[in-house]
Formats: structure tokens, C-alpha cells, sequence
């Protein structure tokens, strides 16, 4: 017999379940105080002792530094350092949402061939994700723009096409649109056309519900958009022109210039994160039964209805939350510009003006304040298209 | 009384087999997949021939930089600066400290294998990064001590990720765990932590780590430029380590949390013994490609100013003698890491295979 007896003592105060977790978390939450404390203690004795101001009031001051590409206007002389922020946060924007678009282009494109019937066409699309997804984003910024970009010839020496469009060491120069007088009508034609598209399918879609007649509505709707604003454009005389990019002693005068750090970035950001939306789209659309494609054949639709109306509906509800995840992604792989100095966030703001002004930590705050606001809005949105999407039981 | 005999099988009809057959059903079934088969071989046309003329036949494998006559690749360049992409700038005469590293690497994990005794393995898994340490450090019992300043290439890298792994592997646990507790505290202060962590870019949290870190303490303490990377890096794994997890532990049955419990099994007790197991198991190919982004994001040191591999193609590049090799430089750290990433992620999809037991 095992005579040994269990310790009677279970009404000790930490027995009790709800006890011991207020207890735990009492001690836990000290245990951060303190460490708080502790580091800011410590960072206000270091800051003294260093001579670093403290506070916002840097952001007035004057920068004075040049920043190759900025969207807003900025001067050298007199811009402030919140002026260099600004730009900054802006550039980082541009070059994620250019990004986003192209790599979701490429990604669909990418996704949709690796299912392809096409022994070809598919294996070329696993070599493509396997390849890219396995080199470190840092790297291929690194290749596009110290080797490929680099290797461009110089202005005189330009790749050009139609001598409108212009590749060289200094970038890729395009054709600027000059919108004169009159173009305002264009633009409202086109919002009008948009709004007529978006009660066209209202429309459509209750029709279908009632009668279950289909309107060509894809065709109908590229028609009011493209039609729509060209009309107008010939209607106020052409008010759109183009300024052609024009070589002028060593340099180019005239169009848009897009800078090289800005062209590596995109090309490795996109190809990078096409990979991933690739096999988002791959695995979406695998994700719908074999059972759902046969059942639609069996019902005699056609086969553009098979994926407009059974396979796509079923698949996005799997491929947008890893998409909208990648976006992500790619929006914080975008502050890697740093290393090639594209002028976006971080080399701006945790770079130049950090060194420049030494207050690291209401910088390096402000930069990631940006970053946690972008993932919030984000995962907002991502809440907000899984909570449409979820399948709506009954 | 009829007799039967076998027939033999006949040939399946010429137009169904051979590769004829399957040109034809793969690649030029109809008009659209023709087109995309002619584009396809267009692309391999354009990409596959001057790829591999530069990389291997017209590619300069020996001799000195006088003698490069072929238009293709200068491994030389590789050749000559091997040991600089490996070990950095780490002394020549000590080489064989990391050299044996590596070897003693290969002996823990045939040990771990091997030995059945758990309390010895623990012993094992927890002297050997000291005894690594040691060696590439040096400091103790006689070795040369070599700062960190040295450490450099290849070796920096995969000590990075080899630390960012372990280190952040028992916070990332425990973080998950915090984050499914039932106390509110905890949980808020972990939720708070990952979602920060995720929210922002590795870049930042180097940032942080490298100027801010010091800031937080004393004047005497000081952290030298590696270990404050791999803090910055171990604290950003460790939140997506907690999110696999996380994943993990609500994959496993309400009935197994509460059967733990019924078995009078205390918190710890039940996670260790019933739950964690279970859970890593699920996650380990998650985990696995949680890893092959940190071994990638390892790079990202290069901008606060450590040496590792990819550094070293700069750097490399620097010297008045080689200029203009960034080429070779890059493929090479590329095959390097594409080799490292294709092969984990290889693995990573065998173990979903085997664990994939549902029909």
C-alpha cells in the first residue's frame, strides 16, 4: 500500500485559480513597469548627458538638403524637416502602390500560367516563383541596381522607343501629359462614365435575378469607359499634349524622369512579391473542388460562366487575404530603398535627417508610427473583406 | 470442349503515345496553346543559352585576371577572394576555429539523433552554442581572442540566422502562449508586443536596436554592434514565431486542453507535455518558412553596417586590383542563398506531405 498522502494544504491564496492569475499578472505588469522605468531613466540621463534636445520642435527647423525625387514642392533652402517627412512618407506610397499594381498584375499573370494545361507555360511559371522567391529582396534591389541599371548606356547613348520613351544610366524618361484648359472635362466624363458602369451592374445583376437573362456587361461597360472620355477629348479640342523628352547637350530636358533607384526598387519589389501573390492565386484557385467546375459543366454552363460565376467567386474568398498580406509586405520591403538610396522614408528620416539632427529615438518613432498606421488601415481593410466575404450560413 | 487462349495485348494506336503524341496533347493542342508554347520557347531562347554561356562555357575558371580572354563570367574573382566571402575579415591563421565549428555542428546533430537519453541531450543542447562560442570568439583557454569587428561573410550570416533561430524560438513560445492565455494583463501586453513587431519593417527594428538600444542603459554596460543586431533580430523573429504558434495551438482539439486538466495536470505540465508537442508538430513546415524568411532578412544587417556576405560583394569590389566583379559577386551570393532557401523549402513541403495524412 502506498501510504503516502497528498498535502492537504489546497487552500493556500495561490490555489486558487482566479487568485493566482491576478497575482501572475500583478507581478508581470510590475515587472514591465520597472523595466520601463529602468530604460527611460536610464535614456533621459544618457540624453542629458550627451547634449541631445529632446522634443518635436526639430521638425520646424530648416533641412537644407536636396532630395532627388520629391512629388511635393520642395526647396533646398527653406523646406523643413517635417517638409523632408512629408516628401519622404509620400515616395514611399508612390513606390508601394506602383508596386502593388504591377506585382499584381505579374502575380495573377504568373498564377494563372502555373495552372495553365500548357507543359510550358507552367513549368516556366514554377521556375519563375521558385527562382525569385528564394533570393533575399535586399539582394535582387542590390542586383537591378548596381549591375542591371547600372550596365544602361549614358544619355547620348540612350535605348529609346519611338523616340518618346528614353532608357539610360539616369533613368527611364516618358512623355509628360499637359493638360490644358478643357481637360477638366474629361476628367468629369470619366467619373460620370464610372457612376454609369457602377448602376449598369446594379442594374444587371437584379435583371439576372429576376428574369435570369445575362447582359454583356464587361463588354458594355469597357465601351462607356473608353468611348465616353475619348468623346469628350475630340468634343474640347484636345486638350491633353504630350511634352517629348528631348536630348539637350549631356542631359534630357522636357518629360518625366524616372529615377534608377526608383526603377530597381520597383522591378525588385514586384517581381519579389509576385512570386507570393502568385501562389496565392495558384492555391486559391485549386482550393475550389474539382466537384463545383464538374457540376457547373454538367449544368450546361458555358465555360467563361464556369469561372466568372462558380470558380472565381469561391477562389477570392482564399486569394485576397494573403494578397492584401503581401501588399503589406511590400509596403515595409519597400523601406529597403534605404540601401540603394531611393528617397522614401526611412532614408530620409531615419537616415539624412538622423544624422543630421541625432534625436534617434523621435525619429526612428515616427517612422514606424507610419509603418503601424499603414498595417492598421490594412488589417482594417482585411477585416473588413473577410467579414463581406465569409460565407453567410443560415 | 472449347479452349481459350490469351490474345496478346496490341500496341496502343501510334497517334497516342510517343512524343509526338504528347507535343501535341501538352503543347499544341490548339491554336491559343500553340501561341503560348511558341512564347514560352521564345523566352527559354532568349534566357536559358546566354545564361548558361556566361556562367559556364565562355566562363573564366582559372588563371590570373591577365588572361581572361571569354566574354563570360570571371570566377576567378570568386576564386581569389573565397575565403573573404566565407569568413570576412576573419584572421587567416585561425580559420580552422569556425572550420571546426561547422564539423562539430554535424557531430551535435548525429548526437542528438543517436543518443536516446533525454537529460544528456538537454545537457548537449545547452553547452554547445557556449562551446561554439568559444571557439569563434576565443578568449578562453588560450585561443586568440578575435573581436567581433572581424567576424565577417558567409559565417556572419548564417551565425545571425543561426541565433536569430534558437534564441527566438522559447520567447516566440511563450509569447504565443501568453497571447491564448485567459488573463487579460498578460495577453494585452503580448498581443501588444507581436502586433507591433509585425506591424513595422525589420529595417526599423535594426534601427532602433543599433541607436536607440544604447540609450536604454547604463554608460558602463555596452553592447557591441553584432550583438545588438541580433537582438534587434532575435525580438523580430520571435513575434512571428509566436503568430506559428499561435496557429499551432488553436489547431489542437478543445477536448485535449481540457483533458489535460482533467488529468490534474498543472499549466505548465499539461502545455509541455500534452499541448506544445502537438502544436509544434503542426507547425513545423510554417515554422520552417518562417525561417527561410529571417535566413533571407539576415541580409538587412549590411545596412547598419555588419559585413555578411552580401556586404563582403562591395567590399570585395573595393580592392584597386579587382574592380567591376560586382556580377560574379552577386551570382554567387545568389546561388548561395538560392541554394540554402530552395533546399529548407523542399524540405518544409516533404513534411506537409508526410503529416498530410487525410484523403
Amino acid at each position: 500500500m502506498n501510504n503516502k498522502q497528498l498535502p492537504i494544504d489546497g487552500k493556500g491564496f495561490l490555489n486558487n485559480p482566479q487568485h493566482r492569475a491576478v497575482f501572475f499578472q500583478i507581478i508581470a505588469l510590475i515587472a514591465v513597469i520597472l523595466c520601463a522605468f529602468y530604460f527611460a531613466n536610464n535614456m533621459f540621463d544618457n540624453i542629458e548627458k550627451r547634449g541631445i534636445t529632446t522634443g518635436f520642435s526639430f521638425l520646424d527647423n530648416t533641412a537644407g538638403f536636396g532630395i532627388s525625387q520629391t512629388l511635393t514642392d520642395y526647396d533646398d533652402g527653406t523646406s523643413t524637416y517635417f517638409d523632408v517627412f512629408i516628401v519622404g512618407l509620400l515616395n514611399t506610397l508612390l513606390v508601394s502602390i506602383l508596386g502593388i499594381i504591377f506585382a499584381s498584375i505579374l502575380g495573377l499573370l504568373v498564377g494563372i500560367g502555373r495552372l495553365s494545361n500548357n507543359f510550358l507555360i507552367s513549368k516556366l511559371s514554377l521556375i519563375y516563383i521558385e527562382t525569385f522567391r528564394n533570393i533575399p529582396i535586399l539582394l535582387q534591389i542590390l542586383f537591378w541596381y548596381n549591375v542591371v541599371l547600372a550596365a544602361l548606356p549614358s544619355p547620348r547613348q540612350s535605348m529609346s522607343y519611338l523616340d518618346s520613351v528614353f532608357l539610360n544610366n539616369r533613368g527611364l524618361l516618358i512623355p509628360e501629359p499637359i493638360f490644358e484648359s478643357g481637360s477638366g472635362a474629361i476628367l468629369i466624363s470619366f467619373i460620370i462614365a464610372v457612376t454609369a458602369v457602377f448602376y449598369l451592374t446594379r442594374w444587371s445583376r437584379k435583371r439576372h435575378d429576376k428574369t435570369g437573362e445575362e447582359f454583356p456587361l464587361i463588354k458594355v461597360s469597357l465601351a462607356i469607359l473608353i468611348l465616353a472620355p475619348t468623346l469628350v477629348y475630340f468634343i474640347a479640342g484636345q486638350p491633353i499634349s504630350a511634352v517629348y523628352p528631348e536630348l539637350k547637350g549631356f542631359n534630357f530636358r522636357g518629360g518625366l524622369a524616372i529615377i534608377p533607384e526608383l526603377l530597381a526598387l520597383l522591378f525588385a519589389l514586384s517581381i519579389y512579391t509576385a512570386t507570393y501573390i502568385a501562389e496565392a492565386v495558384r492555391a486559391g484557385i485549386e482550393a475550389v473542388p474539382k466537384g463545383q467546375k464538374e457540376a457547373a459543366k454538367a449544368l450546361g454552363l458555358k465555360d467563361h460562366v464556369i469561372l466568372s460565376k462558380v470558380v472565381l467567386p469561391q477562389a477570392l474568398r482564399v486569394i485576397i487575404p494573403p494578397v492584401i498580406n503581401q501588399f503589406l509586405n511590400l509596403t515595409k520591403n519597400s523601406s529597403l530603398a534605404t540601401a540603394i538610396g531611393y528617397p522614401e522614408l526611412v532614408t530620409l528620416f531615419s537616415g539624412t535627417t538622423l544624422n543630421q539632427v541625432g534625436q534617434a529615438i523621435e525619429i526612428i518613432l515616427m517612422t514606424m508610427a507610419v509603418y503601424l498606421t499603414i498595417s492598421i488601415v490594412i488589417s482594417l481593410l482585411l477585416n473588413w473583406v473577410n467579414a463581406k466575404m465569409a460565407i453567410k450560413g443560415r | 470442349m472449347a479452349t481459350y487462349t490469351m490474345k496478346e495485348a496490341k500496341p496502343a494506336p501510334s497517334g497516342s503515345k510517343g512524343i509526338i503524341f504528347w507535343l501535341k496533347t501538352n503543347l499544341f493542342s490548339d491554336v491559343r496553346n500553340s501561341l503560348l508554347s511558341l512564347v514560352g520557347i521564345y523566352l527559354i531562347y532568349v534566357t536559358i543559352p546566354p545564361l548558361l554561356n556566361w556562367m559556364i562555357f565562355d566562363a573564366t575558371w582559372s588563371g590570373t585576371q591577365d588572361e581572361v580572354v571569354n566574354s563570360g563570367a570571371r570566377w576567378i574573382f570568386i576564386i581569389e577572394k573565397f575565403d573573404q566571402f566565407i569568413y570576412g575579415f576573419y584572421p587567416e591563421h585561425l580559420h580552422w576555429r569556425p572550420n571546426l565549428v561547422a564539423v562539430l555542428c554535424v557531430a551535435f546533430l548525429i548526437a542528438l539523433k543517436v543518443l536516446k537519453n533525454n537529460k544528456s541531450k538537454i545537457v548537449l543542447m545547452l553547452l554547445f552554442p557556449f562551446v561554439c562560442f568559444i571557439l569563434i570568439s576565443g578568449g578562453w583557454f588560450g585561443l586568440e581572442t578575435v573581436e567581433t569587428e572581424k567576424w565577417g561573410g558567409l559565417m556572419l550570416t548564417i551565425l545571425v540566422a543561426a541565433v536569430g533561430i534558437i534564441a527566438s524560438f522559447p520567447i516566440g513560445i511563450v509569447l504565443a502562449l501568453g497571447r491564448q492565455s485567459d488573463m487579460p494583463i498578460l495577453r494585452t501586453l503580448c498581443i501588444g508586443f507581436i502586433e507591433f513587431v509585425r506591424g513595422v519593417p525589420l529595417i526599423t527594428i535594426l534601427f532602433m536596436a543599433s541607436v536607440v538600444l544604447p540609450l536604454f542603459f547604463h554608460d558602463g554596460i555596452e553592447f557591441d554592434k553584432l550583438l545588438r543586431a541580433l537582438i534587434g533580430i532575435t525580438l523580430f523573429q520571435a513575434a512571428y514565431i509566436a503568430e506559428v504558434v499561435r496557429g499551432g495551438l488553436q489547431a489542437i482539439p478543445k477536448g485535449q486542453y481540457e483533458a489535460s486538466e482533467a488529468l490534474g495536470l498543472s499549466y505548465w505540465q499539461g502545455m509541455i507535455l500534452i499541448i506544445l508537442p502537438q502544436a509544434l508538430k503542426i507547425s513545423i513546415p510554417n515554422l520552417v518558412g518562417s525561417f527561410i524568411s529571417l535566413f533571407k532578412d539576415t541580409t538587412l544587417v549590411l545596412i547598419i553596417g555588419l559585413f555578411d556576405i552580401l556586404a563582403m560583394v562591395t567590399l570585395t569590389n573595393s580592392d584597386t586590383n579587382w574592380l567591376g566583379y560586382e556580377v560574379e559577386g552577386y551570382v554567387f551570393v545568389t546561388l548561395i542563398y538560392w541554394v540554402c532557401c530552395f533546399t529548407m523549402s523542399q524540405y518544409s513541403k516533404s513534411i506537409e506531405r508526410k503529416f498530410n495524412t487525410e484523403h
